[in-house]
C-alpha cells in the first residue's frame, strides 16, 4: 500500500462569521487506493475537526457526498485520489446555498421533487386481497434505470439551465416524473403533466447533456426529458387540433 | 401553472434540426463548389428553373426544407441569445421568429413566380 | 439556529467557461446562426432564379468572393457540426424497445448516418457533379 501526500484546497464557509466563501489548504498523507472522501475525513480527524461535508455509505448509494472536485460535480466516496496527481480543489455542489463549507442547502430541489409526485398513482386501486400489480420483465425494464436515481443532485450542480433558471424543476425530479409515466402500474400521468409540461417543466431543458454525463449511477435524465418533449408536443397537437381535445 | 404552448414553436425546431441535418451539409457542399467556381450542371439555370417550374413536389421540398431549417435556427438562436445573457427573450423571440416567416414567405413567393 | 446560506450567483454572460462540455454545447447552439445565416443566402438565390438568367447568373458569380467562400466553409463545418451533434443525440432522444430489451443506441444512430449518406448521394447525382 504507497502512501500520497494529497494537496486539498477546500471551499469553508462559515454563516456565523463570513459573509462570503474562502479556500483553506490542507496537506494529509493518505493511501493510493483511497478516496476523496476518505482524504476529508483524515482532514477531519487529525487536522481540523471544524470541516463539515456530509456523507453516509461511502459506497455510491446513500447520494449524501457529493461535491466539485476539481469543477466537476462527484459523490466524494466514488472519486478515487489515485485519478488526481495534483491539488485537488473541493467546493460544494454549485447551483445550490451553502449551508457550512462543504454542505448545501438540497430545499430546492426537494420541494420540486414532490411536485411531480414520484411515487405510484392509481386511479382505479384494486383490492388488496386480489394481490399485488404484476408487471413483466419488459414493462419494468421500460423504468428500470430512472429507478436508479440516487437524488445525488449533480445532475443540478450540473445543468447549467438549472444555474441560469431557478424555477426550472430540473434534471432528476423530471427524471423521475419519467420514471412513474413509464411504469405499467402507474395511471398518474395526466397529473404529472400538469408540472411536467408547464413552462418550469421540460421546456426549460435545452439539452446540453450534462445532467447524463455526470451521473454516478448511470440514469439518462437528458434522454427522459426529450421523451417528455416529444409526448408533451403530441399531448399538445391532440389537446388543441384535434376534435374533442382528443379525449 | 398551466400547460405550456411551447409544442408550437417546439415541434417546427425538432422538424427542422432533422431537416438539417439530413440536407443542409449537401446543399452548403453543392455551394461550396459555387463558391470555388465549379458549377454543377444540375445548379445552371436552365436545369434549376426546368426542375423547380415544371414540379408542384420540388417547389413544396425546396419550401419545406427552408422553411423549416430558418425555423428551427431562429428557435435555436433564440434559446442561445438567452444562454448568452440576453435576459429579452420576448423581443429576440419576437425579432428571430419573424425573420424566419418573412424568409419564409419570401421563398414561398419566389418559388410561386418561377 | 437560524440559517444564512450563502448564494453563489451563476455569472450570466461567461458562464460557459466553467466548462469544456458546456463550451461544446454553445459551439452546437451556435451552428444556428451559420445555418440560418445560410438559409436567408438561398432564399436570395431562390429570389434571383425567379428573376431570370441574367440575376441568376450573377447571384452564381457574386458567390465566388473570398467573403462567400469563408462563409461557406463556415456554414458546411457548422452544418456538419449540427448533423453529426443531431443524428447521436437521436439515441437518447427516441430509446426503442423490441421484446424485453432496448435497441442498442449505435443502431439508432447508425441508421441515420447510413438515410443521411445515401440521401446526400442522391443529392449529389441529381445535381450533376459528377
Amino acid at each position: 500500500m504507497k502512501e500520497r501526500l494529497i494537496r486539498l484546497e477546500v471551499f469553508r464557509y462559515n454563516p456565523d462569521t463570513d459573509t462570503e466563501g474562502h479556500y483553506q489548504h490542507y496537506e494529509v498523507s493518505c493511501l493510493e487506493e483511497w478516496v476523496v472522501l476518505d482524504a476529508l475525513n483524515k482532514v477531519k480527524e487529525t487536522l481540523d475537526p471544524t470541516l463539515n461535508f456530509r456523507w453516509s455509505c461511502h459506497m455510491a448509494v446513500c447520494g449524501s457526498c457529493g461535491m466539485m472536485i476539481n469543477g466537476e460535480p462527484r459523490l466524494a466516496c466514488h472519486t478515487f485520489l489515485r485519478n488526481y496527481p495534483g491539488t485537488i480543489r473541493v467546493e460544494p455542489l454549485v447551483h445550490f446555498p451553502v449551508e457550512r463549507d462543504l454542505v448545501t442547502a438540497p430545499d430546492d430541489f426537494m420541494e420540486k421533487l414532490k411536485r411531480v409526485k414520484p411515487w405510484i398513482i392509481r386511479k382505479d386501486k384494486q383490492p388488496i386481497e386480489q394481490g399485488e400489480y404484476r408487471q413483466t420483465p419488459k414493462e419494468l425494464l421500460r423504468f428500470r434505470q430512472y429507478a436508479m436515481c440516487i437524488n445525488c443532485t449533480l445532475c443540478y450542480a450540473a445543468c447549467p439551465e438549472y444555474g441560469l433558471t431557478r424555477h426550472f424543476i430540473g434534471p432528476a425530479a423530471l427524471a423521475l416524473a419519467h420514471r412513474y409515466n413509464q411504469d405499467s402500474r402507474d395511471q398518474g400521468r395526466d397529473e404529472r403533466q400538469e408540472v411536467v409540461a408547464t413552462k418550469e417543466g421540460v421546456w426549460e431543458c435545452t439539452f446540453v447533456g450534462a445532467c447524463s454525463e455526470v451521473c454516478p449511477v448511470h440514469v439518462d435524465p437528458a434522454s427522459a426529458l426529450q421523451q417528455m418533449k416529444i409526448a408533451s408536443s403530441f399531448d399538445w397537437i391532440k389537446e388543441h387540433l384535434l376534435p374533442g381535445g382528443g379525449k | 401553472m398551466a400547460k405550456s404552448n411551447k409544442p408550437v414553436v417546439w415541434f417546427p425546431f425538432a422538424a427542422g434540426g432533422t431537416v438539417i441535418a439530413f440536407f443542409i451539409p449537401v446543399i452548403a457542399l453543392l455551394t461550396l463548389l459555387v463558391a470555388f467556381g465549379k458549377v454543377p450542371a444540375g445548379l445552371s439555370y436552365e436545369s434549376m428553373h426546368s426542375w423547380l417550374a415544371d414540379c408542384v413536389l420540388a417547389k413544396l421540398a425546396v419550401f419545406g426544407i427552408l422553411a423549416l431549417s430558418l425555423w428551427s435556427s431562429a428557435h435555436r438562436l433564440r434559446c442561445t441569445c438567452f444562454d448568452f445573457g440576453l435576459r429579452i427573450d420576448t423581443l429576440v423571440a419576437a425579432v428571430l421568429y419573424s425573420a424566419a416567416i418573412v424568409a419564409s414567405l419570401a421563398a414561398a413567393m419566389f418559388l410561386f413566380r418561377l | 439556529m437560524s440559517r444564512k446560506p450563502l448564494i453563489r450567483e451563476v455569472p450570466p454572460t461567461t458562464w460557459y467557461f466553467r466548462h469544456p462540455r458546456y463550451l461544446r454545447y454553445m459551439s452546437r447552439e451556435i451552428t444556428s446562426l451559420f445555418v440560418g445565416a445560410y438559409c436567408v443566402l438561398l432564399v436570395c438565390g431562390l429570389g434571383a432564379l425567379a428573376d431570370g438568367k441574367e440575376s441568376y447568373e450573377a447571384f452564381l458569380l457574386a458567390l465566388q468572393s473570398p467573403l462567400s467562400i469563408a462563409f461557406h466553409v463556415a456554414a458546411f463545418i457548422a452544418a456538419l457540426y449540427h448533423a453529426t451533434t443531431w443524428f447521436n443525440a437521436t439515441q437518447v432522444a427516441m430509446p426503442i424497445q423490441i421484446g424485453e430489451n432496448f435497441v442498442p443506441g449505435s443502431w439508432i444512430s447508425g441508421a441515420h448516418y447510413v438515410v443521411w449518406a445515401l440521401l446526400s448521394v442522391v443529392v449529389i447525382l441529381l445535381a450533376g457533379v459528377f
